[in-house]
């Protein structure tokens, strides 16, 4: 079998083989290969479209009213699948806005428009002369910053190209030129040969491949000529030509051509260790790295029989086509077609401000006599002259019928992505049906649904993701509950143990009280009304309950007391001073009433657990309970601690309280201002103390100075009050 | 520049030139040899057949568009219409009346073509489809081949044969039983036929080819008329309008079964030459079997499309209740194109060997 042996062996067997299909147009090459390439007059004004290759493109770098040199970029190459594109003149930037693009929708793209000077200054080439000796990444990026990619057909990045997965044992230069009327690479490898040939060897440097193969088609024998003379000196570089046959010069079909073997469907040529260039490609490598020139203008074919002086000339990119056609000597007849790239593979040029791009090889004005349009399609009569004609072996005319039911099913099945939209069904097709028409739209639609698909896929994950981890949260959740009210359970039978542990938790408790007042207080909140639920006899509990409540009341006194002790702001101790004019009274009551509030809500609820409360329920409550506490992980055991702790400490800050509340009152006469009588108006005090504590710079500036004189008064009075109750 | 087509149309931007109109007019060109042969041995019925048959094709083709509301001028200009009247005139004995024609050509294109969806849409070959509801309908009419012409008692001219056609009797008021009558008296019978029915009386081989009906390789007619046809589907081949597979396929299954056959019983059977030769061999394999629209269209399906038929004409000569079954096995391997469609998908570009 062919295919088992390796690459280079099918190399070595010096072969041409053959692939399927094919059509044989005439060629018309004759037209415009005749004369030398000519250089186009300087026009007035150029678009040079941002992006002229496959991939994506950076910001533009320069601003509208900039002036431009020659070869300076105008957009930055930061990111991967980006080449930038150069300035092709020397003058002004005009506008940088939306214009016709190179592409076969016209559809407006970010274009520079430069117009123009008369000076034409150059920015200075930076040359990569010693390319033998620079490193691989060196060359591939001065190759991606002078603007380089696929100048054959798709314009793929050609630094991308040259950053294969795979190693590279051969590498194919692409000058076939199988469309008719095209000649731009003709002509270019009849007068810069050897540059070709020095581009190739770079890239083959790049790629470290072991062999260079040629395809040349066989109705080129002065490039064939001029090729084979220039690679003479190379022993790894051989010409072969290839018998004249359209796609030949498809990439799929150069390899199965050169080498016998076929790209893996899906595949590219890398898997076989190929890499294909383009002959204009390679040209232009040489001037990026040799003479350090970016890519600003290749050579395009001015053909077709409309046109007066048919011929290839170097366009600068940005230039329009409708300059070219001019340049050419352009006569059109009634409906012109004017076609970007070759008849089979082009497309019909709506706006003539079109501009050159880095892909376009061709204008083409062709007669209607010579290369009649398509008619109106009839009925397909499965002639099978297309699948015949099919150089990728599809089956053209089903494929037709599927694209038009729009059944994606079984256009995949029949392999739709593996054409390659050469064209050569359509243009056999007694019929006249535009099939590649079909297999563009159906392969975009395919492409959308695809793209539908996976959003929809997408999105469904999400969603179960969601719902999964919901139910797992709530699994979880249940979980916890469960064990958690089980360890209650179990840590109330060992309570002599707790006990034991709560005292020696006291001790620590008292060395950090000062520190955690604030935060412990929370927490006894949150744990008298937690730890009520606790089973317990219902005497204990109404104890412990009066005993928290208690706790609590205090520990409000003892935060309105800590501040009056350990605020050094003036304010702060003026209104704590004033709050504390009631404050025993207040004090009192307000015990008094919590006491019993609180009694009655603790009974209440150890009735309530009493009545021994189905698992739901308790479930219920326990979550709850556990949503209300700061942190739900706490066990009961802790929580029993702790809240013994909290009691031990408002106990204390109480007595605490209790004595500074009576300093207060003694010095009732000084302070010698009402406040407010209800309980509330405590807390409304502290938070006023607080805010005022906080803002009191804010405060200062705002009073007058004899308010500031006062309060200083008062805050001198307030300091010696309790200096006198801590000595106390 | 304001000249510039603003007509979008896809690449490629230009046609090879060969328009379905001109393949069915090559087709057409393709049947003289074989049309001029019959003409010359079967006298100008053939002609007028001809004639008949298609401008019964066109107009029912025309009445048919019309009611679709179809552009009537258009698609008749695809001259695919001719084409089936052409082959069906070609098919039915040449001095068949009328209205088996009419009816013959109706049908095959009202029904087996149009309602079906119009040209490409057919699953069956129409003029086979309309030649076999003739050949069951109307047994008689449609097997009354004429002998050839210096074996017939009574010469016949154009006028004879315009009269026997449209009202069943000659200028002289022969009937078309006794313008069948043979210079010995005898009636005649198809090759075929004859081989068939002598064989059930215990003739051989040899003794039946004797007859002056039979030539030195077929029918002593349509031996000549099979040459032209053999002639006209090389020039098709030639022409690239239609590819070799499906005549290679058809006429080598034939000649291998019938190679075969004679090979075991050499008394029973017919020489593989006269299989080829005779009946509708040639005609079926290069004008009928190749009709793109209801054959196979991958090529290895095309081999085993043509390799069908053959083995079926086989089969149907030997064993049927026919003389000839082209029309038969041409219908039956219709059925089965989407089958072989399926499973000789060749191998894509690019795709291992076991998936094609």
């Amino acid at each position: 079998m062919q295919s088992e042996l390796s690459l280079l062996e099918q190399v070595k067997r010096q072969k041409i083989w053959d692939f399927p299909g094919g059509i044989h147009p005439p060629e018309q090459k004759s037209l415009s290969n005749e004369l030398p390439i000519a250089t186009m007059p300087l026009l007035k004004r150029y678009y040079v479209s941002v992006k002229q290759h496959i991939g994506s493109t950076d910001d533009v770098i320069v601003k509208v009213g900039d002036t431009v040199k020659t070869g300076q970029a105008l957009t930055g190459a930061n990111l991967t699948m980006t080449v930038p594109v150069h300035s092709p003149v020397s003058g002004k930037v005009s506008a940088i806005a939306p214009h016709v693009s190179a592409h076969p929708s016209a559809k407006p793209e970010m274009t520079v428009i430069i117009d123009a000077d008369d000076v034409q200054q150059s920015v200075d080439p930076k040359p990569l002369s010693d390319w033998q000796n620079a490193d691989k990444d060196t060359l591939i990026d001065q190759i991606k910053q002078m603007g380089i990619s696929g100048m054959g057909g798709a314009g793929f990045p050609t630094h991308i190209k040259m950053h294969p997965k795979k190693d590279i044992d051969v590498l194919i230069l692409n000058a076939v030129e199988c469309e008719p009327y095209i000649t731009a690479d003709d002509t270019l490898m009849r007068e810069h040969a050897t540059d070709i040939v020095t581009g190739t060897k770079i890239l083959q440097h790049i790629v470290n491949a072991k062999v260079v193969l040629i395809g040349i088609e066989d109705n080129k024998p002065e490039a064939i000529a001029a090729m084979k003379a220039a690679t003479s000196q190379f022993d790894d570089i051989e010409v072969r030509v290839v018998p004249t046959k359209y796609p030949s010069g498809g990439e799929k079909q150069l390899i199965q051509v050169l080498t016998g073997l076929q790209v893996p469907s899906g595949g590219i040529p890398a898997d076989l260790g190929i890499v294909m260039q383009n002959t204009g490609t390679a040209f232009a490598v040489k001037q990026a790295v040799i003479d350090g020139l970016p890519l600003t203008q290749r050579v395009v074919t001015i053909t077709g029989e409309r046109v007066n002086k048919a011929q290839n000339v170097w366009a600068k990119l940005g230039s329009p086509v409708s300059d070219l056609l001019e340049f050419a000597g352009f006569e059109p007849e009634q409906e012109q077609r004017v076609i970007m790239g070759g008849p089979m593979m082009g497309f019909a040029i709506l706006d003539p401000s079109m501009p050159v791009v880095k892909t376009t090889n061709c204008i083409l004005a062709p007669s209607s006599y010579k290369l009649p349009p398509q008619g109106e399609e009839q009925a397909c009569i499965r002639c099978g002259l297309c699948a015949d004609a099919c150089p990728a072996d599809l089956l053209p005319q089903q494929l037709q019928w599927f694209a038009k039911a729009k059944d994606h099913e079984k256009l995949e099945e029949y392999n739709l992505f593996d054409c390659i939209e050469c064209g050569a069904c359509a243009y056999v097709c007694p019929s006249q049906i535009p099939l590649v028409q079909y297999y563009r739209s159906s392969k975009a639609e395919i492409r959308e649904a695809e793209q539908e698909r996976i959003k929809s896929e997408k999105a469904k994950v999400r969603f179960e993701q969601r719902q999964a981890r919901l139910e797992r949260e709530k699994q979880e959740r249940l979980e916890k509950h469960k064990a958690a009210a089980e360890k209650r359970a179990k840590a109330m039978e060992k309570d002599t143990g707790a006990k034991d542990k709560i005292a020696a938790a006291l001790a620590r408790a008292k060395a950090k009280k000062e520190q955690k007042s604030e935060t412990v207080k929370d927490e006894v909140a949150q744990n008298t009304e937690a730890s009520a639920q606790e089973p317990m006899s219902q005497k204990d509990k109404v104890a412990a309950a009066l005993a928290r409540a208690k706790a609590k009341k205090a520990a409000k006194a003892a935060e309105v007391a800590k501040e009056k002790d350990s605020s050094q702001a003036t304010d702060a101790q003026d209104s704590a001073s004033e709050a504390s004019v009631s404050q025993k009274d207040k004090v009192a009551a307000a015990v008094a009433r919590a006491k019993a509030k609180k009694a009655a809500k603790a009974a209440e609820e150890a009735k309530s657990n009493n009545t021994s409360p189905s698992s739901e329920e308790r479930q219920e409550q326990t979550k709850e309970q556990s949503s209300k506490a700061a942190k739900p992980e706490i066990s009961p055991e802790e929580q029993a601690r702790k809240d013994k702790v909290a009691e031990a400490i408002a106990r204390a800050k109480a007595k605490k309280a209790e004595k500074q509340a009576q300093d207060a009152q003694a010095n009732l006469n000084d302070s010698g201002s009402d406040t407010a009588s209800s309980s509330d108006a405590q807390e409304q005090q502290r938070s006023n103390a607080d805010n005022s504590a906080s803002t009191s710079d804010d405060n200062a500036e705002a009073k007058t100075p004899e308010q500031i004189r006062k309060e200083k008064v008062a805050a001198a009075i307030a300091k010696a009050k309790a200096k006198k109750a801590e000595g106390k | 520049m304001s000249l510039f087509s603003n007509i979008f149309k896809s690449s490629p931007h230009g046609a090879m030139g060969m328009t379905t109109n001109q393949v069915m007019r090559t087709v057409c060109y393709a049947t003289i040899p074989g049309l001029l042969a019959q003409m010359y041995f079967f006298g100008w019925g053939t002609l007028i057949q001809l004639v008949l048959c298609i401008a019964v094709a066109v107009a029912a083709e025309a009445l048919i568009l019309s009611l679709r509301e179809k552009k009537v001028r258009r698609t008749l200009s695809d001259g695919s219409a001719i084409l089936t009247g052409l082959l069906l005139a070609l098919s039915i004995p040449s001095l068949a009346p009328w209205w088996v024609s009419v009816i013959g050509v109706g049908f095959a294109i009202i029904l087996v073509k149009q309602l079906y969806g119009g040209l490409g849409f057919n699953l069956f070959n129409p003029a086979m489809a309309g030649y076999v509801v003739l050949l069951i309908s109307f047994p008689v009419a449609m097997t009354n081949w004429l002998p050839p012409q210096e074996l017939m008692l009574n010469q016949m001219g154009f006028m004879d044969a315009l009269y026997v056609v449209f009202t069943g009797f000659s200028v002289e008021g022969y009937s078309i039983e006794q313008l069948r009558t043979l210079v010995d008296g005898s009636t005649m019978a198809t090759p075929l036929d004859h081989f068939k029915n002598a064989v059930g009386q215990q003739q051989t081989a040899t003794e039946i080819l004797n007859l002056p009906i039979y030539g030195e390789y077929g029918g002593m007619a349509s031996q000549w008329i099979n040459l032209g046809y053999l002639l006209g589907g090389i020039w098709l081949i030639l022409k690239g309008v239609i590819r070799w597979h499906i005549p290679v396929g058809m006429l080598g299954a034939l000649f291998a079964c019938s190679f075969i056959s004679i090979a075991v019983s050499p008394d029973m059977t017919y020489p593989p030459t006269m299989h080829l030769f005779t009946g509708a061999a040639m005609f079926g394999a290069f004008f009928i079997a190749t009709d793109p629209v209801s054959a196979s269209t991958t090529p290895k399906g095309r081999l085993i499309f043509g390799a069908m038929i053959g083995f079926l004409v086989f089969i149907i000569r030997h064993m049927g209740g026919y003389p000839d079954g082209v029309a038969f096995a041409v219908l039956l391997a219709n059925m089965c194109v989407p089958l072989i469609d399926h499973y000789t998908q060749p191998r894509v570009y690019g795709h291992s060997r076991k998936q094609g």
